[in-house]
């Protein structure tokens, strides 16, 4: 009897048990990165850490290809059936948190404290999200060549100037070593674009919209300096310093590993594959400063909570258990991003002291900016593109900005202001 | 000088159309050979031989190591299954049931049917891009009988992949081309005979098809197995995605482009192999009734 009676104990104990696991709130999270096996398991791993050390809240991991996400989220929002967690591109992040996809964050406060700018994603004074890691571009440069050439090596507190940059461009091209001095990436068309090139146009004094009314870009992008940038961008061509839109994709992968290009505008992705390749001859230098100051482009990736999630509170969780140090590291290291704050950059193995791409977390806490805030960026980033293509291949450079700036005022009368000021 | 014999000229003529022909060939075949040859090469050697001859040469550092990494990247048999379940499924119903609609349309009287017809053909001049999100909008609220009683909405699942599909006013039109070309003797000996209307689809009608069910069926594949659009608005879960989504897999921060190659080699494969099956039929139904696809 006493032996029955034990055997009931444990059935009730087993199926009051399982009716515990029954009481775990499901969370869904959407992942852009379907086919990278080393983000997948390092996201599995923290969404098993997260599983483990709670009981309210199970995260299910749904992966999606990168380059179909936001179509897939799109689609989601259509339907009725977004997830609760989703990770957005930072340009992204103010369109879906306009069109009603997603909610403020609700993180203990100071979580954020450590982090990069442009891995904290704002709009209209609430974080929206919060990205893991960072990117930022630099120019890759030979320490042989820059010696060979008495060129200065620049420092983060002394980059080159306008001018120098120029006349270095020149020098390089005149050595005659090179098929070009400077390979910008001219092949990588899309949001490569205004992520690499609007930092050259800040720099000069300029920007592709007025970021402090989000309401025109008349006199930002073809105000003076705006002129300026685009004369010397279309020099760059016309002096044959630089391919332009026709470079071959194949060349802008190899190109600078080759030796057929002297300096390249390249992004920290590329980072261990071109040091690999070139070994420690390799350097990567800040951005150049035009007169205002050296910029780059930053935000990446970051976790949201969809506007539809029923558990905002177990949404909330999981990203704040997402951000630690630890996480941020492992990222790091698995797929060579920067890790979003100098703790995690110190567990490194690539951006801690004496790391392979140590500078970078350096170039993106003192000049990244991040890209327009506004969900007019969609077009903003299309318009920016067509036009820099244009000026390139010859267009005037201020009827150029003149209609691109119409075209962008327009989208922006049109959306009636994206939310910004009466419109 | 003396002029070139009759039989010279003869030669030289065969000769000439060879050569334009192989030319000609060699245009349609050079872009299959450079993805297959590229499927060998480790990325760097890809890009640098694309600029130059080598990149149709199996030379340089050659191995299978590409089609081994896109096999362990993406689930590639659980794409391949769902793409040819899908794909199989939709041409065989699509198959049966234009060809219905088509022959009503061309051997049944009834009211109305130009007026039907007429909206049928036109909605060739609609392209999917416009109607996908109201059919996302449908499909998201029509019921299914799944495992746990009756469900709403058909996302995430094979039959948004399939169902939607079936009907199709090209293959209907072209069914009805066809038939509507057939001799009229044909149906009504087989109804003095006392056939029924069904004995005559099946029995007469559909037996005498076969160019057309292979044009059909060949343009119906090649729609379904490249389905991407449709599938990355209803499918979120990756078992149940097909093999065109899988290709996405592959656009990383630095792209995989050997292992895109080894995976557009292996996807089409299939599209060749029915392709060549359905050679002959497919060439005849386009010699005899004009029909272009």
């Amino acid at each position: 009897m006493k032996k029955y009676l034990s055997v009931v104990l444990f059935v009730v104990l087993l199926l009051s048990m399982s009716g515990i696991a029954k009481a775990q709130t499901e969370l869904s999270l959407w992942y852009h990165g379907a086919g990278n096996e080393t983000e997948r398991s390092i996201l599995l791993g923290i969404i098993d850490d997260f599983n483990m050390a709670q009981s309210d809240y199970t995260v299910v991991l749904e992966e999606f290809p990168q380059e179909s996400y936001n179509s897939s989220i799109v689609a989601a929002a259509l339907a009725g059936d977004l997830p609760d967690i989703i990770d957005v591109d930072g340009p992204v992040m103010p369109g879906w948190a306009w069109s009603g996809y997603m909610q403020p964050l609700n993180l203990s406060e100071g979580a954020l404290d450590d982090f990069l700018p442009g891995a904290i994603g704002e709009w209209h004074g609430e974080v929206y999200s919060v990205g893991l890691w960072d990117a930022a571009v630099s120019v890759y440069a030979r320490r042989s060549v820059l010696e060979a050439h008495d060129i200065r090596i620049p420092t983060l507190d002394e980059p080159w100037s306008g001018d120098e940059f120029d006349a270095i461009l020149e020098q390089l091209q005149a050595s005659g070593d090179y098929e070009y001095a400077l390979d910008l990436g001219m092949a990588w068309t899309g949001e490569w674009y205004p992520y690499a090139f609007s930092p050259f146009l800040q720099s000069f004094g300029g920007d592709m919209i007025d970021r402090s009314t989000y309401l025109t870009a008349e006199g930002m992008l073809n105000g003076e300096a705006g002129v300026a940038f685009g004369e010397w961008w279309q020099s760059l061509f016309e002096r044959g310093l630089a391919p332009g839109t026709s470079q071959d994709g194949a060349d802008r992968e190899t190109g600078f590993i080759d030796g057929k290009y002297a300096l390249q505008w390249n992004g920290n992705w590329a980072g261990i594959n071109t040091l690999e390749a070139v070994g420690d001859d390799l350097l990567f230098l800040p951005a150049p400063d035009f007169g205002s100051g050296s910029t780059i482009g930053a935000a990446s990736w970051q976790f949201g909570i969809s506007s539809s999630s029923m558990n905002p509170e177990g949404a909330n969780a999981f990203i704040e258990h997402a951000i630690q140090d630890e996480y941020l590291a492992a990222f790091s290291d698995g797929i060579g991003l920067i890790p979003a704050t100098a703790g995690a950059a110190a567990m490194s193995e690539h951006y801690s002291e004496g790391g392979a791409l140590e500078v970078y977390f350096g170039l993106s806490e003192a000049q990244a900016l991040v890209r327009p805030v506004t969900p007019g960026y969609a077009t903003v980033a299309l318009v920016f593109e067509k036009a820099l293509a244009d000026i390139a291949n010859g267009a005037d450079v201020q009827d150029t900005l003149d209609a691109a700036v119409d075209e962008i005022d327009q989208d922006i009368e049109d959306n009636m202001g994206y939310g910004f000021g009466d419109m | 000088m003396r002029s070139m014999s009759f039989e010279n000229q003869q030669r030289l003529l065969i000769g000439l159309r060879y050569a334009l022909l192989i030319l000609i060939a060699m245009i349609f075949i050079f872009p299959i050979v450079f993805m297959v040859v590229s499927s060998l090469k480790p990325d760097m050697q890809l890009l640098r031989d694309s600029g130059s001859l080598r990149a149709f040469l199996p030379v340089g550092d050659i191995s299978l190591d590409n089609y081994a990494d896109a096999f362990e990247r993406v689930p590639m048999l659980q794409f391949f299954f769902n793409s040819v379940f899908t794909t199989v499924v939709s041409v065989a119903v699509a198959l049966w049931l234009n060809s219905m609609a088509a022959f009503s349309f061309a051997f049944l009287q009834w009211r109305g049917k130009a007026l039907v017809l007429s909206l049928i053909i036109a909605t060739f001049i609609v392209p999917f891009e416009v109607i996908a999100i109201p059919l996302l909008m449908v499909v998201n609220n029509l019921p299914w009988l799944g495992s746990e009683g009756i469900e709403i909405g058909w996302l995430n699942s094979y039959h948004v992949q399939i169902i939607p599909f079936i009907a199709d006013s090209l293959g209907i039109f072209l069914f009805y081309q066809y038939f509507r070309d057939l001799p009229d003797e044909l149906v009504e000996a087989a109804r003095i005979d006392g056939a029924s209307i069904w004995q005559i689809y099946t029995r007469i009608i559909m037996p005498i098809a076969g160019p057309i069910l292979a044009t059909v069926a060949i343009l119906k594949f090649l729609g379904m197995w490249n389905a991407y659009i449709w599938p990355l608005m209803t499918i979120r879960s990756e078992e149940l995605r097909p093999i065109m989504v899988g290709l996405q897999y592959f656009f990383q921060l630095n792209t995989a482009w050997g292992e895109i190659m080894a995976y557009l080699s292996v996807v089409t494969i299939p599209v060749l192999l029915f392709y060549l099956a359905l050679q002959r039929a497919f060439i005849e139904s386009i010699a005899t009734s004009g029909i272009k696809g």
